[in-house]
């Protein structure tokens, strides 16, 4: 069978399974619409946040950063799953306990205002909007490379599929469907892998081919890629380049960044129990580390593929590879335009080195090197693994198949937080108190309907700051929301003015400085480099400072102005004991 | 013991767990994959310099530990201040 009708079939088969789900488990009232009726295991609410969480980035992209960055690509690694530490130890349990349906209703009622509740909605939606774009763009992307339909039809059948069950299932489809989505995308990542581990290096487990020797040769994997990288002039692969109060920042605020995320958050509420809390936490790790500890092998092990295949001996002794012996994995590449030659010294073999490096260059020139000549997107890392490794047609079905699972399953959690926000915490709690169950899940759903439509906008022309979004929403959750919630839940001192306060600057402070080193609406103000930064720290990594001024304003603000009252200190003194958990949630 | 100074002490004990829980985050990730981390690559672990090793898998199991050491370790808690759910 055709490889094309092979992947048309499997993704459809996924499909069909998503929609039964989706029947199967509709919302009957707002309480399964926001939190699935607060019924489900945790094991099972660990593979929907693991789901959640990792999007078309985490499948597609991360390795290929891992492979090209090496050592620095580890803030993504402990960036992304040493928040879920964060989650279990700091907010999960309390959160749960609490018992309501958004994260702006906590924020609201533990600071007794709809000024700072109206501020949560706004940081959430900015948050949840920009991230979803860059979903609704990957879907489009895995659609089009793999069934070769456009990227507007791809977009529309995925806003179509999107549409479908979390408008009509909600919170309870949705968890329920992404349980089934995490159970494709960890297949199709780790499949592919295992067998490029075992031909490389004889190891079953990635993550110790990781550390294994190279099969046939008495040389560890590492210590070869380290040895040809540098042959090409790249530097060492276990080593970094970035300073390390940049390494240090970036990863801090990609923790506590993914500790702040709604889309994560919520997913708390959606367990019976406080102690099934932090269970759950500790599964959505498990089931995340499963593919965050296989893509530090995969990166490694396509990068060294990569340059074995150009580079068929060792450097500069034995001839490049000829760009007509090239093999079909790289045509088919080539014609996606994801890889590109140009043969620059006009010797019909390709060269593949650092060129931008200055010391290097006189040794490239001594060989008759004129320049790099390949042009890899890293995305390619994942995507053409199967084919490179020569695995069957089915694998590489199914890797579109997680693809398009892993970005699905992302936007509709990070829709139905959006929605969720909108009838409850706008409409319910300040435009209309007084509307009924009924008419508030019709209005959550008609809010979801919207937001799909503007997210397939935003997926379709992406405002040229979608490739920043993940700096802006890392970095706008940590200095906003996450220190917000842990002063209402560790402080019985910080109270309204305080975290208004505290919010509104770490926002506009963290929101400024990218702006003036990315410029997302304007032109960026100053050149993005090390030297202009402060205290050496990249937009990745400032939402640490803003983090730091929020508590730091929030604190200041509260001890000038009159503590908190008395019901909200016995709120405190009741979401910090897990009993009576049950009967939290009274509406 | 009336119920309030039971629930404090509650929270106290609850903080000292936390406390000791972070600081093996922090060690872990900040500590042996970044501050140590090009000392640390001296030493070597089958394949894996180690501090490698730490910042891209070390660090990922030790958080994985550390969430189910915390989840067990406050149902006990829970339990010795009877304040853990019905």
């Amino acid at each position: 069978m055709e490889l094309q009708t092979l992947t048309f079939i499997v993704v459809g088969f996924t499909f069909v399974i998503y929609i039964g789900i989706a029947v199967w488990s509709r919302a009957k009232s707002t309480g399964d619409f926001y939190v699935a009726g607060k019924g489900v295991h945790p094991v099972a609410n660990g593979m929907a946040t693991a789901a959640d969480w990792m999007s078309a980035a985490s499948f597609i992209s991360m390795a290929g950063l891992i492979a090209f960055l090496g050592y620095d690509g580890s803030v993504y690694l402990m960036g992304w799953t040493g928040g879920y530490v964060l989650l279990a130890l700091l907010l999960a349990p309390y959160l749960r306990k609490y018992g309501k349906f958004t994260v702006p209703s906590f924020i609201g009622d533990r600071y007794y205002s709809s000024a700072a509740r109206i501020v949560a909605v706004i940081c959430l939606i900015f948050i949840s909007f920009t991230y979803v774009a860059g979903q609704m763009r990957g879907v489009g992307i895995v659609f089009s490379r793999f069934l070769e339909v456009d990227i507007l039809t791809g977009l529309i059948i995925g806003m179509g599929i999107v549409f479908f069950y979390a408008v009509l299932g909600g919170m309870k489809g949705i968890t329920y469907t992404q349980v089934a989505q995490y159970c494709v995308l960890i297949f199709a990542y780790t499949v592919p892998a295992i067998f490029i581990s075992i031909q490389l290096t004889g190891h079953v487990l990635p993550q110790t081919g990781l550390g294994g020797q190279v099969t046939g040769e008495s040389v560890y994997l590492l210590d070869k890629l380290n040895t040809v990288i540098q042959d090409l002039g790249f530097g060492e692969y276990t080593d970094g380049s970035k300073s390390m109060i940049d390494m240090f920042a970036i990863t801090l605020a990609l923790m506590v960044g993914t500790a702040g995320l709604p889309h994560v958050i919520v997913r708390f509420f959606t367990v019976p129990k406080v102690s099934d809390a932090r269970k759950s936490a500790g599964w959505a790790l498990l089931f995340i580390a499963l593919l965050y500890t296989t893509a530090p092998a995969v990166g490694a092990m396509a990068r060294l593929n990569l340059i074995d295949t150009i580079q068929p001996g060792a450097v500069a002794t034995a001839p490049n590879l000829a760009y007509d012996e090239r093999p079909d994995w790289f045509r088919t590449w080539e014609d996606t335009g994801l890889l590109s030659f140009e043969d620059k010294n006009g010797d019909g073999r390709i060269q593949y080195y650092n060129d931008t490096n200055p010391e290097f260059t006189p040794i490239a020139e001594s060989r008759g090197w004129n320049g790099n000549e390949l042009d890899v997107d890293r995305d390619i890392m994942v995507l053409a693994n199967p084919e490179i490794a020569n695995l069957p047609d089915w694998v590489i079905a199914l890797v579109a198949a997680g693809g398009v699972a892993a970005a699905l399953s992302t936007a509709a959690g990070l829709l139905l937080v959006i929605s969720a926000a909108v009838s409850h915490d706008l409409v319910k709690s300040v435009i209309a108190p007084n509307i009924s169950d009924k008419a508030e899940l019709m209005v959550g759903r008609l809010a979801a309907a919207v937001a799909i439509l503007i997210a397939g906008y935003l997926g379709y022309n992406p405002p040229g700051f979608v490739a920043q979004v993940v700096a802006f929403a890392f970095g706008l959750a940590a200095a906003s929301l996450f220190p917000a919630i842990i002063m209402g839940i560790f402080s019985k001192r910080i109270n309204r003015e305080g975290a208004i306060a505290g919010m509104l600057t770490g926002l506009i402070f963290t929101f400024g400085y990218i702006i003036y080193f990315k410029g997302v609406f304007i032109q960026p103000l100053a050149e993005n480099t090390p030297e202009n930064w402060l205290f050496g720290i990249s937009p990745e990594g400032i939402g640490v400072v803003g983090m730091l001024i929020n508590f730091g304003v929030a604190f200041i603000v509260s001890r000038l102005t009159s503590a908190p009252p008395e019901h909200i200190q016995e709120l405190i003194e009741d979401i910090r004991v897990p009993r009576g958990a049950g009967h939290a949630h009274s509406h | 013991m009336s119920e309030q100074t039971q629930r404090n002490q509650y929270w106290q004990a609850n903080l000292k767990i936390m406390a000791v829980c972070l600081s093996v985050w922090f060690i872990a990730s900040f500590g042996l994959g970044i501050l140590f981390a090009g000392p640390l690559n001296g030493i070597q672990l089958f394949g894996f310099p180690l501090g490698f090793w730490f910042a891209q898998q070390g660090s990922i199991y030790t958080f994985l530990i550390l969430i189910f050491y915390y989840a067990w370790r406050m149902n006990r808690l829970d339990r010795e201040f009877d304040v853990h759910e019905e």
